[in-house]
């Protein structure tokens, strides 16, 4: 009997040549979660989700599924759901056909056979299209035949590479609610890959950042990943931050521009003088008028407000250094450009990275 | 302005493509033997010559003979060297290839030759068989490379989906890729044929004196006894070639057959 | 899979019959014909396996001289004009409807159905006296009386054009249709004429391709062999007629195999410097 432990990469490496894809991935992603690849484009997110799924081969490192070693097992054997980029349907099958193929490769006869692809079809709400030809389609119904493709015989793990990225931004937050239904329907380990954090956060139970080297920067909740990042390409990846640059003082204490900032939490065993990054979410800081003394005040200009509706952010400009902030329009800071003002960082909002 | 010169272009280039056709067809309308233009009288016995002359029959069964297994041939050449080298890109692959390209890079006298020379010293000179083998040979360029261009026109996620739904090479190859390849093959065979039947020179030089191709018919006609037999021949192997490449057209997808891209691929 | 390196012997399988059929029915054949240039011939149509030059030195003639220059002059003229005429004519179908390029495309093929011989035979007959098209602008008053223009160096470029004409197309073909659209619009918004965009955006980016169909043309009209001899006078045949001439009349297999070798290496040196050149400017593009 299989425990279901879920995929563990251990150590893994894939090089082409001498340039690097991916290095230094160990993961361990639990049975039944969503878990996004999260990162800008080059950082490998892709070519992981490939060695998961068997289409390309580590140069380093073990793949293990349920503690079972899967690493040499061809793509044709893992038994896992794939759906591409570009969807990759038949273009020569129905959708009906498109959506049997892994049936009939296992030789699964009919009537079940086709009782199954009427299962899929009613599950991503495309009923009776099984005798459609795919070029009668539209692009969001293309990516359900892919979806109820990937579906068919039940894998252990579904793959999306950039499943939503060809659609248009309103179908696309729809495709988001419904990828996530599905999943927490049929309780199937699933991976998607994406750019989009937004899209990472409204999907995923896990989200995995990946960083312009190739690695992964952290694992977590959208909201661990949000409130706790791990080091200043997180912080700055997602979401919005300022990354205020200076050293640990000891003590709770930061020297950072010029000014002494008091800190809540510090790292354990971070020695003082030790090089650090404050990272403060625009939301946390407030902004008073004129120039006011306190505990975490940095003074500046404001250069820039930006009222958006939902919300207003305001530049202000500390000595050369651009600090943002955000509020709702109910607690707007009575400030316009070209005010002097201050920026209050309050302490448990400062959050220390070392990297 | 531009639409105009356009359209003029267009049209002195339609005239200039199909004259040889339309004298052709008089010619094999024309009631007297004599060569004028336009027909002087109509009549259909050219071809009714043609359909019951033994002298022009055996030569037509001749060359069709020979087009539909010379052709097959060189499918059954083309289809693994081009599949083989979309698989692997190893350096005798593409050696392969460039040699497949070679028979018709090269001047068709010069191949015919070494065909000649061969087949005298093999001891198989003067019979159809050599003949068949030597223009699967001569034109195995063509369908290696239509065929070439149907593998390059598979989307290779499409490969890879299939394998993640647990299709190996063998099971992909015959659900995946001969689908899609097939119209390939199809349009290249049906190059091969109409060429064949067509061709002089090799046929000439391999087995010329005893097996009589049409075009080896048609230009002795042409030197020593001339008929308009010769132009309803013509007639009938022009509609021939266009009923065959109509049909691929209305029932196929003919400019993506010749390497246009499909509306579909031109998006991504 | 795609891209995987072939392991062991189930792997080459699909290559060892197309490798062994070319090996055997066109390196061989090549090989002998190779080595037959070397033997000396005897009366009566044999010849001796020797390693004789002979047959290489008698190459040196001014007749043999003349012929392959011609060959090559005309073989050149026919491409230029082939793709000069063509690459307009297929840019215009590949802009066309789909239906639109569907007819055209079958049009040109069934052109192509037409053997070299007929072609022949159909254009010695437009050019004639009694029944060709000189009867028509008498009629329409262009000219006094009818002439016969074939067989002359004209009729024989004009046949050779319309042979080459059908696969000069069907080459720019695929390159001509990937042509992203937008290009010719984005230089149109900048404020280039059509024409100029033809010219600088269309034959620009396709520089390339163009070579590419005037060497595929030189190559494939150096070898023409029937059209000369209907179309042209004895000055006008080709290299390939002499080569034919030298084997089968005269029964010198020998030396016609030293022409066609040498034909062979000429043609190649040609077709190598012309893609050097077309290489050479297209250095700055990429």
């Amino acid at each position: 009997m299989h425990l279901m432990t879920g995929l563990a990469l251990k150590d893994l490496h894939k090089y082409y040549g001498s340039v690097v894809a991916v290095q230094n991935v160990n993961l361990h992603i639990p049975h039944g979660r969503f878990v996004c690849f999260l990162g800008p484009s080059g950082c490998g997110k892709t070519t992981l989700l490939r060695l998961i799924a068997g289409l390309e081969q580590p140069t380093r490192g073990r793949i293990l599924l349920d503690s079972s070693d899967i690493t040499d097992q061809p793509a044709h054997r893992r038994n896992f759901g794939m759906v591409f980029q570009s969807l990759a349907l038949f273009p020569h099958l129905s959708v009906g056909e498109n959506i049997a193929y892994s049936l009939r490769v296992r030789k699964v006869e009919n009537p079940m056979r086709q009782r199954r692809i009427d299962e899929l079809l009613e599950l991503v709400r495309l009923p009776g299209y099984s005798g459609r030809h795919i070029s009668q389609l539209s692009g969001g119904q293309r990516q359900r035949v892919a979806i109820a493709r990937a579906l068919a015989i039940e894998p252990r793990l579904f793959l999306l590479d950039e499943p939503l990225s060809a659609l248009d931004a309103k179908l696309r937050e729809d495709m988001q609610l419904e990828l996530r239904m599905l999943q927490q329907r049929l309780q199937i380990t699933t991976i998607v890959v994406t750019h989009d954090q937004r899209e990472a956060m409204t999907m995923s139970d896990l989200i995995v950042v990946m960083g312009t080297d190739n690695q992964v920067h952290q694992m977590g909740t959208p909201l661990e990943i949000y409130r706790e990042p791990a080091d200043t390409f997180v912080a700055d990846f997602i979401g919005t931050s300022n990354l205020l640059q200076g050293f640990y003082s000891g003590d709770r204490e930061a020297a950072v521009l010029g000014k002494t900032l008091k800190i809540e939490s510090v790292p354990e065993g971070l020695a003082s003088g030790s090089e650090i990054t404050i990272s403060v979410r625009p939301e946390d800081i407030s902004i008073l008028p004129g120039a006011r003394e306190g505990e975490n005040c940095l003074h500046g200009i404001v250069t820039f407000v930006r009222d958006v509706g939902s919300s207003v952010e305001i530049y202000l400009d500390c000595d050369g250094f651009q600090i943002i902030s955000q509020s709702t329009p109910q607690r707007r800071p009575p400030v316009k450009q070209k005010d002097a003002a201050t920026a209050v960082l309050p302490p448990a909002a400062c959050k220390v990275l070392t990297s | 302005m531009n639409r105009a010169l356009r359209n003029l272009f267009l049209t002195l280039t339609l005239l200039f493509l199909l004259s040889p056709i339309a004298v052709v067809g008089g010619v094999s309308l024309n009631a007297t033997k004599i060569l004028v233009f336009p027909p002087q009288g109509l009549s259909l016995t050219w071809y009714s010559e043609l359909f019951t002359e033994s002298s022009w029959l055996i030569p037509i069964k001749n060359s069709l003979i020979i087009a539909t297994f010379s052709s097959l041939v060189a499918i059954s050449i083309a289809l693994p060297l081009a599949y083989f080298l979309w698989r692997y890109r190893v350096f005798y692959a593409r050696a392969l290839f460039a040699l497949g390209l070679s028979p018709f890079m090269l001047p068709p006298v010069i191949t015919a030759l070494g065909f000649l020379s061969f087949w005298a010293t093999v001891g198989l000179y003067g019979q159809m068989t050599a003949t068949i083998i030597s223009h699967a040979i001569f034109f195995v360029t063509l369908p290696l490379v239509t065929i070439s261009l149907g593998f390059e026109s598979i989307d290779r996620e499409i490969i890879e989906a299939a394998e993640t739904m647990g299709a190996n090479s063998k099971v992909v190859f015959r659900t995946v890729v001969f689908p899609l390849v097939r119209s390939y093959i199809v349009s290249g065979y049906a190059f091969c044929f109409v060429l064949s039947l067509n061709e002089y020179i090799v046929a000439y030089m391999v087995s010329g004196f005893t097996v009589e191709t049409l075009p080896i018919k048609i230009f002795n006609a042409l030197r020593y006894g001339y008929t308009p037999v010769m132009a309803s021949v013509t007639v009938v192997f022009v509609l021939l070639a266009a009923l065959i490449f109509g049909l691929i057209g209305r029932f196929g997808d003919l400019p993506r057959l010749l390497g246009a891209m499909t509306s579909e691929n031109r998006n991504l | 899979m795609i891209g995987d390196k072939p392991k062991g012997l189930g792997d080459h399988l699909p290559i060892i019959y197309p490798a062994v059929m070319l090996g055997v029915f066109f390196i061989i054949p090549f090989g002998i014909m190779l080595t037959i240039s070397f033997f000396k011939r005897q009366s009566g149509g044999f010849y001796t396996p020797t390693f004789d030059l002979h047959n290489y030195q008698n190459l040196f003639t001014p007749h043999f001289a003349r012929v392959l220059v011609f060959s090559i002059f005309i073989s050149a003229l026919c491409a230029v004009i082939s793709v000069a005429v063509g690459f307009p004519f297929t840019y215009f179908i590949t802009r066309m409807r789909r239906k639109a390029q569907v007819v055209w495309l079958v049009m040109l093929i069934s052109v192509l159905s037409l053997s070299a011989v007929i072609i022949g035979f159909a254009w010695s007959l437009i050019l004639s006296q009694t029944a060709g098209i000189s009867n028509f602008f008498v009629r329409l008053g262009l000219m006094a009386h009818p002439t016969s223009w074939s067989p002359s160096f004209w009729a024989l470029l004009c046949g050779l054009c319309y042979v080459a004409f059908p696969y000069t197309v069907l080459v720019l073909y695929p390159p001509l249709s990937r042509l992203d659209p937008h290009l010719p619009e984005a230089a149109q918004t900048l404020g280039a004429s059509p024409i100029k965009t033809f010219f600088t955006v269309v034959v620009g980016s396709l520089r390339g391709a163009i070579v590419a169909s005037l060497v595929m043309v030189f190559a494939f009209t150096l070898g023409t062999y029937v059209l000369p001899q209907i179309l042209g006078r004895p000055q006008h045949w080709t290299l390939s007629v002499l080569i034919t001439d030298e084997a089968i009349y005269h029964s010198n297999l020998p030396l016609s195999a030293a022409m066609a070798v040498f034909f062979m290496l000429v043609s190649l040196a040609l077709v190598a410097l012309t893609m050097r050149i077309g290489k050479g400017r297209t250095v700055e593009h990429k």
